[in-house]
Order: C-alpha cells, then structure tokens, then sequence
C-alpha cells in the first residue's frame, strides 16, 4: 500500500514538474490517438451515414462484419497490420513497420469500426425521418446527408469518443506494430507495461494518472455537448 | 395523376384518375390506413407508385437526377408527425431558402415576415425543443411556404392540437394559400375542418377515391352511401 501511495506522489511530481521522458510520451500518445481517430471519423461518419440511411434488409451482412470488427482484440488487430507492414506482407515496401504511422495504421483498423458502427445505429434512430423532411423541403443529396448528419451530431459524437477511448487506453495492438521503442514509439499504455516491469511504479502510476486525466476531460467534454443536446 | 397505384404487402391505393387545379385548397379525408398519407407522399416524389403516372402541369415526372429535385422544389410536405430540426426556430425557417440558394438578404426578408405572420417572431432564436406543440407546427407550416412553393401537401397539420391552435392554423393555412395562391392539398381525419378550409373534398376509402367534389356538394349531397356514412360519424372501420 505503502508503495502505491509513494508512487502516486512521485507520479504527481512528474506531472508538475513536466518531467520530459513523460512529456515525450504523452505527447506521442496524444498525436498518435488523435490522428488515428481523426481518420477514422473521415472514413466512420460517411460510411455509417450510409449504412443507418439505407435499409436494414440492405445492409445486414455489412452490419453484422461491422459488429464482429467492432469487438475485435486489439493483439489480432495487431498481428494483421504487422503482417501487412511486415518486410515479406503486401505493403513492406514500405517500412512503417516500428513506426508512428504503424500504430495510427493499427488505430484506425480498431476504431473505424466503432465510429461506422455507433453512427450507424444513431443515423438509423431517426435518420429516414430527417432525410424525408430535408428532401420534402428541397435539399439536394449534398444537403440532406448534411443535414442527417447533423442532427444525428450527438450520437456520433458519441461514437467519435468511444473509439478515441478504446485506442487512447489500447496496448497490444501498437505494442506489436510500434515495438515501445524509447522517444519513438513509446506511447503511455506500452510505457506503463514496461515501467511496471522494471519496477518503476512512479512513473507507471504517473501516466496511468495521466491517461485517466484525458479519459474525465474528453467525457467531461462529451457530457456537457450531450447535454446541451438535450436542450437543443 | 392516372392509374397510380402502390403496393406494401398489399394494395394499399389505386388512383385512376386524379387532377389538381391551381390555387384551389383541397382536402381529404378518409378512416384511417386508407392511403391518405400515400397519395401525398407520391405527389411529393418521396414514394414511387409501383404502376401508373404522376404528370405535372401535363409533364411526366422525372425519375432521377437535377429534373427531379427541381420539380420537388416546387412543392412541400408537413409530415403529421412534426420534425423541425435542433436548430432555432428562424434557422428552420429559413432552411428550404438556403438549399435553394436564395440571397441572404431575401432570406431574412422572407423569414422575418413570415414568423411575424404566424406569431413567432419573439420566439425566433429559440431552440425549437422549448416549442410547444401548437408553435411547432406553425414553425413547421412556416418553412414549408417560406420559399413559396406551387404546392403545399399537409399531413394531419393539427392532430393533437387544442381548438385554439387548430383555429390559428387553418387561419395561416388558408390566409398564406390565398395571398401565395398557393395549391394546398390538406389530409385530415376531421371533417368539419375541412368543410371549413376545403374548396374541393376528395373522399378516400380502402385505397381508392370514392368521391370527389366541390366542398358542400360533397358535404349536402354526397353520391354514395359510404360518403355519407363517412361524413356523418356513421362509418364503423
């Protein structure tokens, strides 16, 4: 117990101190999340849209792969990419493999299916309803998706949020594709194991603090939108 | 419209023949599922009819493409089910204006005019989730005739209101068809409201038009026994 409490202080002392191994990072984490969810938005939103505007019957095989991959374990998401990324896979031309992109890469493979799956059950809610209301006052195509997406803002931000969680807190999938390797590709979750194993609880327990920080800020954030929603 | 008819699991309408005059305000009544709601929302171009045509001013309606979308602009619907978009009210109003392009300047021109029209003018940044159901059907009404279409097609426009809304309504109804001239085709479950609006009733049971005619030809001389039976309270469905 002991330890877990000098820890926690040692961890806070870090924070303040903006201790640079653990500003590095955070930094890369945060980099790395947030374009991988921001590409996974791009390619999420539209694509859920279409899916919860067309019919059910439609689209049942399609929803139902979506809901497989959205469940899928971020060490088999992992493994594909290396595979892929490998020296001898398909795209090892390239060698991304053990860098940041590597690990964007594996974050958009694991978050693309929440944002398609999530946005596709908050369109189908009311989305019909929207698209015949946008087309019975005259909006073209561009217009209507538009404004389907729009008014289903609150779900799919909802969907953005719950999939930049799951790849802000993932470890084995970048584990495999990043490597942890120190000022590289180290990010909070692959550091925290590492730490751990070395024994070195403070800075472990820094980031695990870290990491539960942006969780209540972005869900703080995420509730106060919802809400306003609620009175909007 | 000729020979236009619709299948679900079943036939649920078959117009022969069905033609609109210009400027006139008609309504239609009918019990329940018996393709009221159809026959608008084929006049719309949101449901294709599985037979027949729908010709407009003795054109046949296009199946795709810009044609098609020019010709829904010419027309708008208020769903019985009122959906104003979370936005405020003047944004709602304004929403068929901007997807037709027109300049900013008309557009606050035509919105303003319009919510002082049917009373909302205080009302207009308001949220439209703080609207009670009388004020959110007339914002509804509203940006439905803010870009004066030829056709306005109404669903129910005042199930669930109390007397006092359902009066104001049918006031803007016909107040904005008559100074539009506007063609306004009202489906309602309430007979005397349209005796009271309509110019023309055109009487729908189990999927087809039975009668169809001036307003208190219809209501004082109906030609068949269902009519009468409809419009008299009689009809047990």
């Amino acid at each position: 117990m002991s330890r877990l409490y000098e820890g926690f202080l040692e961890a806070i002392r870090l924070i303040i101190s903006f201790d640079p191994d653990l500003l590095t990072i955070v930094l890369l984490s945060l980099r790395v999340s947030l374009t991988a969810i921001i590409i996974s938005t791009l390619i999420g939103v539209p694509l859920g849209a279409l899916l919860g505007l067309k019919s059910e019957k439609k689209t049942r095989f399609f929803n139902k792969l979506i809901f497989t991959f959205m469940g899928m374990p971020p060490v088999v998401a992992g493994l594909i990419i290396f595979l892929i990324l490998s020296r001898q896979g398909p795209l090892g031309v390239l060698s991304l493999l053990y860098t940041p992109t590597a690990m964007v890469i594996a974050q958009v493979f694991l978050a693309s299916p929440i944002v398609i799956g999530l946005t596709t059950v908050g369109i189908r809610a009311k989305g019909s309803v929207v698209e015949e209301v946008a087309r019975s006052l005259g909006a073209g195509p561009t217009l209507t998706a538009w404004t389907v997406i729009k008014e289903s803002r609150f779900a799919i931000l909802g969907a953005v949020i719950t999939g930049f969680s799951r790849v802000v807190a993932e470890v084995g999938a970048v584990m495999i594709v990043g490597g942890n390797i120190e000022g590289h590709t180290r990010v909070m979750t692959t550091a925290i194991v590492l730490e751990t194993r070395k024994g070195n609880f403070e800075l472990a327990i820094g980031l695990g603090l870290i990491l539960l920080m942006i969780s209540f800020i972005v869900n703080s954030v995420l509730y106060s939108i919802q809400r306003g929603g609620e009175n909007n | 419209m000729q020979g236009v008819s619709k299948i679900y699991d079943q036939e649920v309408l078959r117009v022969e023949h069905l033609t609109l005059t210009k400027g006139c305000i008609y309504g239609i009544i009918g019990p329940s599922g018996a393709g009221k709601s159809t026959l608008l929302r084929i006049i719309n171009l949101l449901t294709r009819p599985d037979s027949g045509e729908v010709l407009y001013q003795g054109c046949p309606t296009p199946q795709n493409g810009p044609e098609r979308l020019a010709l829904q602009r010419k027309m708008s619907l208020v769903f019985q089910q009122t959906l104003l978009f979370k936005d405020s009210v003047w944004n709602n109003v304004a929403y068929g204006l901007k997807a037709r392009g027109f300049p900013k300047a008309e557009i606050r021109e035509r919105v303003n005019s319009l919510l002082e029209q049917v009373g909302l003018k205080k009302l207009a940044s308001r949220g439209t989730d703080t609207l009670s159901g009388g004020e959110a059907q007339r914002v509804a009404i509203a940006r439905a005739v803010a870009f004066e279409p030829e056709l306005l097609l109404l669903d129910e426009p005042t199930a669930n209101l109390d007397p006092g809304n359902i009066e104001l309504i049918e006031e803007i109804i016909t107040k904005l068809a008559r100074q539009k001239k506007i063609t306004v085709v009202m489906v309602t479950h309430n007979v005397f409201q349209a005796r009271r609006i309509a110019d023309q009733v055109i009487f729908i049971n189990q999927g087809q038009i039975v009668e169809s005619g001036a307003t208190e030809q219809i209501f004082q001389n109906p030609q068949f026994d269902t009519t009468a039976a409809y419009i008299s309270g009689r009809m047990v469905y």
